[in-house]
């Protein structure tokens, strides 16, 4: 280390930049300490970073959009290129987006890696969250780093949602439908929720569609930016977390390798592969083709329409639970829609917000926590973490199921059943086989580590302290 | 029991029909066939077999198959050309199948069946006449609900919508006029036979629709989006970070 640090000081390019910088801002001081940052090593402290690198590649793809892009509502008729739209009645919106799709240079590729960078970011996010759940990486002090984060993740299901619903094709329309519907079943203040956010009953007023934009490309970008920033400086300011692998490695100490010359570069080849991935998919693989699905009107449909993959799990709910309406009279005080659409995700989030606080109040561990845990060495947490996990998931899977139907011929009524039977048998399952798991794993090493220290007395060796 | 004694009327009846007037060489090669696979549903003539001590098939009609008297060439050329006919269970939906008969023993059947009655004709659509855009539009409105919009098929209650790459021009046009299982039937009033060759023509262009952007990966939408995010893109990125967050022992 002591070599590596040597050589950046010697850096020629690095030195003439930072006194460059120093002499007209004075932060020598900062940037030597932010060269000098030390990064733990381990791959699953990159996945943040993916996800970071996602929403640069999000908003760079995004304002070549805006360039283009017309959110307006009103009607128009399309005179274009492609047969099957010449003539339609559509919106503004609509056209400008089968436009941006077909006339604009790189247009369809800068849409479709936006389409995709939007999928990715909300995967890699949830990566980052199990990592660091099952690490214990929330614990105090950095529990306000995780509900920034936590907070991030619910910005980007809205950003990902209105961005969906932007376009006005005949997904975005019945995606609108759905939202509509749900925020309608919110008991007592529902409708009058939903008249705020739309302005008038289903499709709402015009200004609707500016409010989605602004929210879309200004409030939700500034906010998950805002909230980017301070999550990335409470990082900093308590630095990473590491794991227990070696005698050096402390909660006092943190072992790795310095921004300079180490880290940076693996972080820009991280961020290069990132654009790789998904201009790669951008360009390859077709994702939401608007001209496909045509102009949303009101009361159309298609079969088979979904949400983008993030909000299949509130699809899954929306099926999953049984007809079921709180009514008194007759007044409809909680629709069905409810249940599935707005009770569960606030479940799940609550839970998810709850965490450190629950963690504290099992453990009763209130100090700071530096050193990480490996999953199996908090088999309670991994195992309900497990639990929670594959509830969502089987309600994920549910939301897909009319199209298991279609390509595989299993019953729809069938695996409505079956799901409805493993929500509470798999999160149990998964609960009892994840702590066993973990404290087999525990045992296997507590005798592999006994039988290490018979075999060094066996041979007549002192038993020895472990070498690193 | 009742089984075993349709299919001894169905042995013996070709002898005792083959003296019915009119019917001419076709159709009385259809006879055979339809003695031999049809009438133990359908039963004599495409009288039907509905009564009410058989369990309840296909849309909760009664007995085991309905009357053909005036379905006409156009509902056996139909349900033949599919495979949709003849059904094993007749509790199942039928689905689209390599027919068990060849080009002429499905001519030969269609012309006995439409000997029944007066149904209609075989139908002849014209979808060069027809025009992808207003074929859109109409197939939105009336197709796009069950079938999925680029005619992917879908679920409907207990029932699959097919897909539609199969389908022939033909078949599109007498399953509008038909209603095959669920689907609801279309008279000319609400589909007229221009408006159909319109239709058609989109689901014809459907089947190789334009595919800019790349890979189609099914063009049904989110779902196995979400699988190439997760798969392709979601994998390939953790390759990444486990590639680059290797440690480097010095």
């Amino acid at each position: 280390m002591g070599r590596a640090l040597e050589s950046a000081e010697e850096s020629v390019v690095i030195r003439g930049l930072v006194r460059f910088l120093d002499e007209r801002s004075g932060t020598a001081p900062f940037v030597k300490k932010a060269l000098r940052y030390v990064f733990p090593d381990h791959w699953s402290f990159l996945l943040g970073e993916v996800a970071l690198y996602t929403f640069v590649i999000l908003v760079g793809t995004g304002i070549y959009l805006t360039f283009f892009f017309e959110p307006s509502t009103a009607s128009t008729y399309y005179a274009g290129h492609y047969a099957p739209l010449r003539g339609h009645e559509m919106s503004v919106a609509y056209r400008s987006a089968v436009d941006l799709s077909f006339k604009v240079r790189a247009g369809l590729l800068m849409r479709q890696t936006h389409h995709w960078a939007a999928d990715v970011f909300v995967a890699s996010i949830v990566l980052h969250m199990l990592r660091v759940f099952f690490t214990g990486a929330f614990r105090k002090p950095r529990d306000l780093t995780y509900y920034l984060g936590l907070t991030m993740l619910v910005f980007a299901l809205l950003e990902g949602y209105l961005g969906y619903s932007l376009v006005d094709d005949l997904l975005s329309g019945m995606g609108l439908a759905i939202g509509y519907s749900v925020l309608m079943s919110v008991p007592f203040v529902g409708a009058n929720l939903a008249l705020l956010v739309w302005g008038a009953p289903f499709p709402g007023k015009a200004e609707f569609w500016s409010r989605m934009y602004v929210a879309h490309v200004f409030l939700l970008p500034i906010l998950i930016a805002t909230l980017l920033a301070l999550h990335l400086f409470l990082v900093a300011a308590r630095h990473h977390t590491q794991f227990r692998e070696s005698r050096r490695t402390t909660e006092k100490k943190v072992v790795g390798i310095p921004t300079f010359p180490g880290y940076a570069p693996r972080s820009l080849g991280l961020f290069f592969s990132v654009a790789a991935v998904l201009f790669l998919l951008g360009g390859l693989v077709q994702i939401n083709p608007i001209w496909l699905w045509g102009p949303y009107h009101i009361a159309q449909g298609t079969n088979g329409a979904q949400p983008d993959w993030y909000l299949g799990w509130l699809i899954g709910a929306l099926r999953l639970v049984p007809n079921l309406d709180v009514t008194i009279g007759d007044y409809t005080l909680v629709p069905n829609a409810f249940w599935g659409g707005a009770l569960f995700p606030l479940l799940v989030f609550m839970l998810l917000y709850l965490v450190p606080w629950l963690d504290r109040r099992a453990t009763g561990e209130y100090g700071f926590r530096n050193l990480l845990d490996r999953p199996r060495d908090a088999p309670w947490r991994t195992a309900l973490g497990a639990a929670l996990f594959a509830w969502v998931f089987v309600i994920f899977l549910a939301g897909a199921s009319d199209r298991v139907f279609v390509s595989f011929g299993i019953s729809y009524v069938a695996q409505l059943w079956i799901y409805r039977v493993l929500v509470f048998v798999l999160p149990l399952a998964a609960l009892i086989v994840t702590r066993r798991f973990c404290l087999a794993l525990q045992e296997s090493e507590r005798l592999g580590q006994i039988r290490k220290q018979a075999e060094a007395e066996a041979r007549g060796e002192l038993p020895q302290t472990e070498q690193l | 029991m009742r089984r075993l004694l349709l299919l001894a009327l169905a042995l013996a009846l070709p002898s005792a029909a083959s003296a019915q007037p009119g019917l001419g060489v076709k159709a009385k090669t259809g006879q055979g066939l339809y003695a031999e696979h049809c009438l133990s549903c359908h039963g004599v003539d495409g009288s039907g077999v509905t009564s009410a001590s058989h369990p309840r098939g296909v849309l909760d009609v009664r007995g085991l198959g309905p009357p053909l008297k005036d379905v006409g060439a156009l509902a056996a050329d139909f349900y033949l050309t599919t495979g949709y006919m003849p059904l094993e269970d007749p509790h199942e939906q039928p689905r689209h199948t390599k027919s068990p008969f060849d080009k002429r023993e499905i001519a030969a059947l269609v012309a006995y069946v439409a000997s029944f009655g007066k149904g209609p004709p075989v139908p002849t659509p014209h979808p060069e006449r027809g025009d992808v855009s207003v074929g859109l539009s109409l197939f939105t409105e009336h197709c796009a609900g069950c079938h999925q919009v680029v005619a992917e098929g879908g679920y409907v209650t207990n029932a699959v919508a097919p897909p539609l790459h199969e389908a022939t021009p033909v078949q599109i046009a007498e399953a509008v006029r038909v209603g095959p299982y669920l689907m609801p039937r279309f008279e000319k009033s609400q589909i007229s036979d221009a408006q159909l060759d319109s239709i058609i023509a989109y689901v014809q262009w459907a089947k190789h629709p334009d595919d800019r952007g790349g890979w189609s990966i099914g063009r049904i939408g989110p779902v196995p989006e979400g699988l190439v995010a997760w798969l392709i893109a979601a994998v390939a990125l953790v390759g990444c970070c486990v590639v680059i967050g290797r440690r480097v022992r010095q």
